[in-house]
């Protein structure tokens, strides 16, 4: 195991987040995922030796970092807005922190593609280019390991993803492990071979991205990665590997998830969900609930539509389609969704 | 005009203010960062001056310094003489006196910089010292040089603590300040007036200094010329 770390950290009269973190290999990109105020931070700065532990153990490659300095331990920390030296040109930011830095500077920079911009001043460039200076000033020493803290939330929307592909494309390429705190979950998708996520102080699941976002094992989790419908509900009956669940006072059908449970939290993604006016029978689709639209609201280029089929149901649908279907407040509408897009959670882990 | 005097309070100011110069870096250092929970007390001790009378100042400093004390008479026996009524007694004064003007500016600089720039050094390896030299105090030009020059303009201005430290002996003790003082006892209206004038316009330049360097953001500007605006 190339870091195994224990971190408890007990903010004096404030929260505490405890975590476990295990890198085994030298190029894989570890993403903490989280909302706001999940501890995702803290356990970076724990990582860093920015924050010391209340109780714990960090240790890389044999060695006990749990009461080193930041300075000795050889990681590299990109800061959310960066942090460039507003008193030094791009060339003394990168240069900064090595001592022979005669062509070591334009082979960092080389590499992130800012040879151009060295004799600028940090304020002179862009969000982008800060990043890729903030990353060439982390890289150009070499650390053993990378944290990087919300590395792309400081951008916008537009530079993002291209700003992400090529984050991707660098970390992967220095071969160096790395940690990446992110609430986005485009950027844990894109950039994560593994993933841990917290929530208020807590890991509540690891593993591999892709697993995490189709079968969240919380509730907290399901909310966490963006399912917009997580609701109680209890399995009525079971047939040829379908399972009927009671959830409010509606009944939906779900892909039988085994075991003995029956108590189960129903996840459903919202672009899962279809909307119809009458009853299509030509859909193949095992869900078709009859029920009245309690609220619409705009979500990013879709429209949210929340509809009453017994349970408060949440349909991500385009503007067209709520001008098609004349959706209001109030008006029937049928919800349509597969089997297979309704994940089940075991309540009894709650 | 004395220019005795004159060149005797240049003298002391720039020698205190250099002094209080090294002394404050690293005391306002640790003003600004320490986390000792007694720190307050060290704060209180340093403004200090700031609302005692410079005669309380001085006759501590005069007893200090005296034949009674240890620290007086192991001077004494270094220097062969004894620091009360020299210009090195007054100097001691002087730092203690201006010592507030001197450690607020730069502490509030310091504690001014942005953490993330300091934690960001570390994170590139630099020590704390090196963090110090490299980041904090680039960033923080404007408050060292305001201590710098307020320790220098209020060392002009000291009256009270250099008559009772100092004494009156023209050449070493007779500053500007006292200068005038004895021009006005023995009814010289004329010299007072023009040495008093000198003091004020010395004063106002100082002054308008400090008030330009902390205009927001003027060091940078000066920096960068005209790129940033582009």
């Amino acid at each position: 195991m190339l870091l195994t770390a224990d971190i408890v950290k007990q903010f004096d009269g404030g929260p505490r987040v405890e975590a476990s973190i295990q890198i085994a290999g030298a190029a894989s990109i570890m993403i903490l995922f989280g909302p706001s105020g999940a501890g995702k931070t803290t356990v970076l700065r724990c990582l860093a030796g920015l924050e010391s532990l209340t109780s714990g153990r960090i240790i890389f490659d044999g060695e006990d970092w749990t009461e080193i300095p930041p300075q000795r331990r050889s990681v590299g920390y990109l800061f959310q807005d960066y942090a460039l030296f507003p008193h030094l040109r791009v060339r003394d930011n990168i240069a900064y922190g090595i001592k022979h830095s005669h062509g070591a500077v334009e082979q960092v920079a080389e590499m992130l593609r800012v040879r151009d911009l060295l004799d600028r001043w940090p304020s002179e460039l862009s969000g982008g280019q800060q990043q890729r200076v903030a990353l060439a000033r982390t890289l150009a020493r070499k650390p053993r390991l990378l944290l990087l803290d919300e590395p792309l939330s400081a951008l916008d929307a537009a530079t993002r993803d291209h700003v992400r592909s090529e984050l991707a494309h660098v970390l992967r390429g220095v071969g160096i492990p790395a940690i990446v705190v992110t609430h986005d979950w485009v950027d844990a998708l894109t950039l994560g071979d593994q993933m841990l996520v917290m929530s208020g102080g807590r890991v509540l699941q690891t593993g591999p991205p892709e697993e995490i976002f189709t079968r969240p094992q919380h509730r907290e989790v399901a909310a966490a990665v963006g399912v917009e419908t997580v609701i109680p509900g209890r399995i009525q009956r079971r047939e040829a590997g379908i399972a009927v669940l009671q959830v409010g006072s509606g009944q939906i059908a779900a892909a039988d998830p085994g075991g003995a449970d029956v108590d189960f939290y129903v996840c459903i993604r919202g672009d899962d969900v279809a909307l119809e006016k009458g009853r299509a029978d030509q859909s193949s689709a095992r869900n078709h609930l009859r029920g009245t639209v309690a609220e619409i609201a705009a979500a990013g280029i879709l429209t949210k539509v929340i509809v009453d089929v017994g349970f408060q149901l949440v349909a991500l649908v385009t503007r067209q389609a709520v001008a098609d279907l004349e959706l209001t407040k109030g008006a029937e509408v049928f919800a349509v969704f597969k089997a297979s897009a309704v994940h089940l959670i075991p309540n009894a882990r709650m | 005009m004395n220019w005795e005097a004159f060149a005797t309070t240049l003298r002391l100011a720039t020698v205190t203010s250099l002094i209080l110069l090294i002394i404050s870096l690293p005391l306002s250092y640790w003003v600004a960062f320490s986390k000792w929970r007694f720190k307050f007390l060290v704060e209180a001790v340093v403004a200090l001056p700031l609302v005692l009378p410079p005669t309380v100042l001085g006759f501590y400093v005069l007893m200090a310094m005296g034949p009674k004390s240890p620290f007086g008479r192991l001077y004494e026996r270094l220097a062969g003489h004894g620091l009360p009524f020299t210009f090195e007694g007054l100097v001691i004064a002087s730092v203690l006196y201006s010592l507030p003007f001197s450690v607020q500016p730069m502490a509030a600089a310091f504690g001014s910089v942005d953490r993330k720039y300091i934690e960001a050094s570390w994170m590139l390896g630099v020590s704390n010292l090196g963090t110090f030299f490299r980041v904090i105090i680039p960033q923080s030009w404007a408050g060292v040089i305001t201590g710098l020059v307020l320790s220098f303009a209020h060392t002009v201005g000291e009256f009270g603590v250099v008559l009772m430290v100092g004494g009156d002996i023209p050449g070493v003790t007779r500053t500007l300040s006292i200068d005038i003082y004895d021009q006005v006892q023995s009814l010289n209206y004329s010299s007072a007036a023009l040495t008093s004038v000198v003091l004020l316009i010395i004063s106002f330049v100082i002054l308008s200094i400090v008030y330009g360097l902390n205009r927001k953001g003027w060091l940078f500007v000066a920096n960068r010329g005209h790129r940033q605006a582009i």
